[in-house]
């Protein structure tokens, strides 16, 4: 996982300049506190995904991940998606939307729901393409895609909004060698979101793994392992990143907006 | 010496072959196997050795036994039985085993100890090898001679209940059965209590002769919770119950007929301590086997303890004791306490009939059986027999003659305890010495093609091969001193038979030389790579760029690769491999898609490729730089409309960015064609609904289109002449296919009669053996006279269509969408993938490979023997010839990977006009192919008593070994093209 980030994000910055002055050390200062926020705005989204456990068991009955999987999905997704919402939308960590009128804002929503709505169907026909059955377990697949997209696209949608250059900027290798510097990764937030969502694609593409082997075991139907895999992926995604920044605090330097 | 990258790499495969073929003879040892085949009518018994004269008892002596029980308990380990858990649990079959009429053996099982192995070993007295699993190739019934089999003919009434793998075995042979299935290792009560049901009744009717019964509840108890479960005390209780049962049964039987009845209680295979078995540990391969008979009676002070056979010996025992004809193949000796109640004359007829048996299949295995001990001793003891039989007709009975006939049984005991012995160590164990030879040989070559990588990606296509300093001639002759020396002190030391061994001393000292000549080889590449390095590193250094590094599709197809050869280590996975490439297929098209949308959303593809294509590192690159440049030259129409620069809006462009997603269409429809594999075989899939008599009219429909889309896709490289001879080849495979039956003529619903279409198929032959001509001509000519490269390009898609051509012909025609799926793809991926994205050559060889292995799946092969189709062995033979059914067969079933790998040869001649590209493509083929198979024949040797041996690693061991072969044979037609590559330059100097 490391290894697939350093190549995809080493490019993206230049080296500090050795010589520390004043502005540097500012930065820096800067820099961690940043991490800091980021550090604890990760801890609530794991906390949401524990929370999703948890909660359920008191108001539905015999609620367990592997028998009543279906629930669970759900629960965790709006969870998620809420205390996503909660994050970015009321701190405004990336203050791009400084005064827009409310019927921008509204159809701002309306196109995230929108994009929402199309990264889910478009991860159903992915899932399909991959594999999974057409006609049986729709339903299964179906919430399948939707927390993957909850694990991935809401993310971008809080903090790029409906953008779509912007994601391609952020999700491309080679995005800093481009002659215009507009497209940059610009921020710590981008940084981590590029590793959870990489993080949960690689979870819920390990997770289907188990599925060919025999063992007979209750989570390796479709699409519990896979599920699975993406959660653990989001959740270590969401540890990582933070630490990973804070270990390569010195390498990067993020352009100033 | 100097040698292209291309041609190494051939030589390094043919290598590796050599090896393989070296590890395989030792891991599937040929087995010992009477020649007249048990179809046949049996020969009439030996008569009787008479001095002098002929014998007049030339019948088989009568049986022993009226009636024989069976109980074969699965997992019955010895002391389950002879231990304290039998004087616990079993106490009425400890009383048998101690006081009771009855001889009690420990049996020992030969690996590997599974149920269906040990029951072959049980009834025909032969070791079953894999081989004899190719031999019946979809046919699970047992072919060989057996005991059920001579039953049956000599007219034996004979009830089964219990595992169903008796049924597929013996199908027919039972005039009543039950199977149960193993499946539910979890059920160990139902499972037996569905064999004791019917014990009742039957014991009651007495209209039978045998009776097996198939216990597998002790098995399942041991896989759950393993031989110290509470559950064991409790079924070996219920066991000894069952004996008791029928012992009883028999007792009042015998009292009604007069004649002595025979119970059998033995075990297939032990339990080793974790309660699982397959291997060859002690407690897994010693089985009780305890034979009860009235006529065995026994004074009160004659304490018998259980002695050691084999699990081989019962067969013969059996059939001596129901009065049968002894199995051909069976090596094992009669078990002698059984007969030794009966007159001595009697004695020695059945010790003679056995010991002719097994001399007879001694002399049929081994050459030089004259000189065996086992056999000098038999011919001794038929003399001294004759004699006896002389004295015994001549005289009436006296001491002296009782003497001399026990001299002669001992005499006949020796000869059979050798004879069967020669023959057991002739199959029993796997030849680990020639399995070392071949692993080390294909490890050799391995290493040496990795270490020459670096130098074939970076560098140049020309490699220095060392071969002629002197430090490494003495090198050389001191490896090959010391190898010598071992094969010496292996094949003087060796117990058992070895395959190298058995080789001519010249034979052998050539594989020696190899193994010192590649060990050298490598050695010095190494030294040379160590000098070279801090000058190689600088070099890197100097070369450190901003791009450099993986590409993220570069980086997936190593890791998918290695993460593909290591999960060959899991039976599962591989029973399943398709799922494996199927799910790396499509993360590599899922990956090109994100490359494609990138260089075209973000409008950077310009900026990228110069900064691809000025890395100095990369050979690859260049020469694909080139290729471009030149197959813009070359057709100027055709060229310019793939790549970016020429056509950046508009629809071409929107056809890049689908490209990914229409082969993940693609592959997503033929994955639905046909179901393979262990879990998915027996799914309802297309190719089941279309060979459904009912759908003939949609699977004649769709053929008719697939061969369409076929004949558009790939005419359009050939010359007018092979494009009407492929018209009227895929027409004729139509009319063959409509010969035979498969597909219908739309003027023609109803069935008419069915030919077996040899003329149709031997039409599509002509046409497809004159495509391959021209294409071949074309090659040819390209290498002798100086004309246009495009001569070769040409040459090759027409070698390439004539493949097509016989692959239609081939397949079934449910499958003609997987090749024109397979061709459309291709088309796919040259156009909107790799001429605009410029892949480097490394990367579009690693594509290929993975495209072809799924196409291997797709077409409805799996890692099972029992899934190749040998229906495309006779298409347009009259009759079986063993040649051409064979690689007709062989490429019917590869059809996918030769395709795709010629496809590789013809795209890259066509675009890159660099020589290096072919060596390079060549070299990178035959890597990747090697590295599983090394892998593989490494797990395959840790793995080889694991439980699933026979049913699943060796047989993708099998589809491994055959696979490089045809890895071989490309890398030769690669290197071969290539070699036209290199002459070009010369002949356009002279002119």
């Amino acid at each position: 996982m490391k290894a697939i980030m350093t190549t995809h994000v080493h490019p993206s910055f230049t080296l500090v300049p050795s010589a520390p002055n004043s502005v540097d050390s500012h930065k820096n200062t800067m820099k961690d506190t940043d991490i800091k926020t980021l550090l604890y705005a990760h801890f609530l989204c794991i906390f949401s995904v524990i929370l999703s456990v948890l909660i359920p068991s008191f108001f539905v009955e015999d609620f367990s991940i592997l028998d009543t999987h279906l629930t669970w999905l759900c629960f965790c997704s709006l969870f998620v998606t809420s205390i996503n919402l909660v994050l970015y939308l009321v701190p405004k960590p990336n203050s791009s939307s400084k005064r827009s009128s409310l019927s921008h804002k509204v159809t701002r929503f309306l196109k995230c729901c929108v994009y929402f709505l199309v990264s889910c169907f478009s991860f159903h026909v992915i899932f399909v393409l991959y594999g999974a059955p057409l006609f049986e377990l729709v339903l299964e697949t179906f919430l399948f895609a939707v927390i993957l997209s909850t694990f991935t696209t809401v993310p971008c949608l809080c903090l790029l909004g409906p953008n779509l250059k912007a994601w391609l900027r952020v999700f491309s290798k080679n995005g800093g060698h481009l002659r215009n510097q507009k497209t940059r990764v610009t921020s710590i937030w981008e940084n981590s979101l590029q590793i959870t969502t990489i993080s949960s694609f690689v979870g819920a593409w390990f997770g289907a793994f188990p599925i060919p082997l025999d063992w007979e075991r209750p989570w390796q139907v479709w699409p519990i392992s896979c599920t699975v895999g993406a959660t653990f992926g989001y959740v270590a995604g969401l540890v990582i990143s933070p630490l990973w920044i804070y270990w390569n605090r010195k390498q990067l330097t993020y352009k100033n907006n | 010496m100097r040698l292209g990258s291309g041609a190494f790499a051939a030589i390094c495969v043919a290598v590796e072959v050599l090896g393989v073929a070296i590890f395989l003879r030792g891991f599937f040892p040929a087995s010992v196997r009477s020649s007249s085949r048990a179809g046949l009518q049996a020969e009439p018994p030996a008569p009787e050795p008479l001095a002098g004269a002929s014998s007049n008892w030339s019948k088989l002596p009568l049986p022993l036994f009226s009636k024989a029980v069976i109980v074969l308990i699965d997992a019955l380990r010895d002391d389950f039985v002879f231990g304290s858990k039998g004087a616990r649990y079993m106490p009425f079959t400890t009383y048998l085993v101690g006081k009771g009429p009855s001889h009690s053996f420990v049996a020992e099982a030969k690996p590997p100890t599974v149920t269906m192995p040990r029951i072959k070993a049980l009834m025909t007295g032969s070791l079953p090898g894999f081989v004899d699993v190719i031999r019946n190739l979809n046919s699970p019934a047992l072919l060989e001679d057996n005991v059920i089999r001579q039953a049956k003919a000599a007219g034996k009434r004979m009830i089964f209940y219990g595992d169903e793998t008796w049924v597929k075995l013996f199908p027919k042979h039972f005039v009543e059965y039950d199977g149960t299935t193993s499946f539910f290792v979890s059920d160990y009560t139902e499972v037996d209590n569905n064999v004791t049901r019917h014990l009742e009744k039957v014991l009651q009717r007495g209209d039978w002769d045998m009776l097996i019964l198939h216990y597998l509840g002790l098995d399942h108890i041991g896989h759950v919770s393993g031989p110290e479960s509470p559950l064991i005390g409790r079924k070996l209780r219920e066991m000894d119950g069952v004996l008791m049962k029928i012992h009883t049964a028999l007792l009042t039987k015998e009292r009604e007929t007069l004649s002595p009845n025979l119970l059998v209680l033995c075990g297939d295979h032990g339990m080793s301590e974790t309660g699982s078995h397959g291997a060859a540990s002690a407690e897994e391969v010693r089985t009780p086997l305890v034979l009860v008979s009235s006529a065995f009676e026994r004074k009160p002070d004659d304490i018998r303890h259980p002695t050691q056979v084999q699990q081989t010996d019962l067969a013969a025992t059996l059939a001596v004791g129901l009065g049968l004809p002894i199995p051909k193949d069976s090596i094992g000796s009669l078990l002698f306490p059984v007969v030794e109640r009966r007159p001595m004359r009697e004695q020695l007829r059945f010790l003679h009939l056995n010991a002719i048996q097994l001399s007879r299949l001694l002399q049929e295995n081994v050459p030089s059986y004259e000189k065996d001990p086992g056999f000098e001793q038999f011919m001794m003891a038929e003399r001294l027999h004759g004699n006896w039989v002389k004295l015994h007709l001549e005289e009436d009975r006296s001491g002296a003659l009782l003497n001399l006939g026990t001299k002669v049984a001992r005499q006949y005991l020796g000869a059979l305890r050798t004879l069967s012995l020669a023959l057991s160590v002739h199959v029993a164990q796997y030849d680990i010495y020639s399995m070392a030879v071949g692993v080390i040989i294909v490890l050799e070559t391995l290493i040496l093609l990795l270490l020459s990588t670096p130098q074939v990606l970076h560098r140049r296509a020309e490699l220095e091969m060392p071969l002629s300093s002197p430090l490494f001639s003495l090198l050389f002759y001191l490896m090959f001193l010391i190898l010598s020396a071992i094969h010496v002190v292996v094949c003087t030391s060796a117990e058992s038979s070895c395959y190298l061994c058995s080789l001519p001393w010249l034979v052998a000292g050539g594989v020696m030389v190899l193994v010192s000549a590649l060990l050298c080889v490598i050695v010095s590449t190494l030294a040379r790579m160590v000098m070279d390095s801090t000058s190689l590193w600088k070099v890197q250094q100097s070369a450190a760029h901003p791009c450099s590094g993986w590409s993220e599709v570069g980086l997936l197809l190593l890791l998918g690769t290695v993460g593909h050869v290591l999960s060959l280590g899991a039976s599962s996975f591989v029973e399943e491999e398709h799922q494996t490439w199927y799910f790396l297929v499509n993360t590599l098209c899922l990956a090109l898609s994100q490359e494609t949308c990138r260089s075209y959303f973000l409008g950077d593809d310009s900026e990228l490729q110069r900064c691809f294509h000025t890395q100095p590192g990369t050979v690859g690159a260049n020469c694909m730089q080139q290729a471009c440049t030149a197959c813009e030259a070359s057709k100027p129409g055709q060229a310019s409309k793939g790549l970016p620069s020429g056509a950046r809006g508009g629809h071409t462009r929107w056809a890049v960015l689908a490209g990914p997603w229409l082969v993940l269409a693609c592959c997503r429809l033929l994955r639905s064609l046909n179901h393979t594999g262990v879990q998915g075989a027996h799914r309802p899939d297309l190719g089941h609904w279309l060979t459904s008599s009912s759908h003939k009219m949609e699977l004649s429909y769709l053929a008719a289109l697939s061969l369409l889309v076929i004949f558009m896709l790939a005419q359009r490289g050939c010359s007018p002449m092979s494009k009407v001879a492929l018209a009227l080849g895929l027409l004729g495979v139509f009319c063959y296919r409509a010969a035979i039956g498969n597909l219908l003529f739309p003027w023609q619903p109803a069935n008419k009669g069915i030919s077996k279409g040899i003329l149709e198929a031997r039409f599509v032959y002509v046409f497809v053996l004159g495509i391959l001509f021209t294409g071949t001509k074309d090659l040819l000519k390209s290498q002798v006279i100086a004309t246009d490269f495009k001569v070769k390009t040409v040459g090759l898609w027409e070698l390439y269509t004539g493949l097509v051509l016989l692959a239609a012909l081939l397949l079934r025609p449910h499958n003609h969408p997987v090749l024109a799926f397979s061709l459309l793809i291709q088309t796919i991926m040259t156009k909107f993938i790799w001429k605009p994205l410029r892949h480097d050559v490394a990367e579009i060889t690693v594509m290929h490979y993975w495209f072809g292995q799924a196409f291997f799946y797709f077409q409805g092969n799996s890692n099972n023997i029992a899934t190749i189709d040998i229906s495309a062995g006779f298409v347009g033979l009259d009759t079986y010839m063993e040649i051409p059914a064979t690689l007709l067969t062989v490429f019917g079933t590869y059809v996918g990977p030769v395709l795709w790998a010629v496809h590789l040869a013809h795209f890259l001649s066509a675009e890159a006009s660099s020589d290096s590209a072919m060596g390079c493509a060549c070299f990178c083929y035959a890597l990747i192919c090697s590295v599983p198979v090394a892998t593989y024949i490494i797990l395959v040797t840790s793995l080889r008593y694991h439980l699933f041996i026979w049913s699943v690693f060796s047989p993708k061991l099998l589809y491994e070994g055959m696979h490089l072969l045809i890895t071989a044979a490309l890398c030769v037609l690669f290197t071969a093209t290539d070699q036209t590559g290199h002459a070009r330059p010369w002949t356009k100097m002279d002119a």
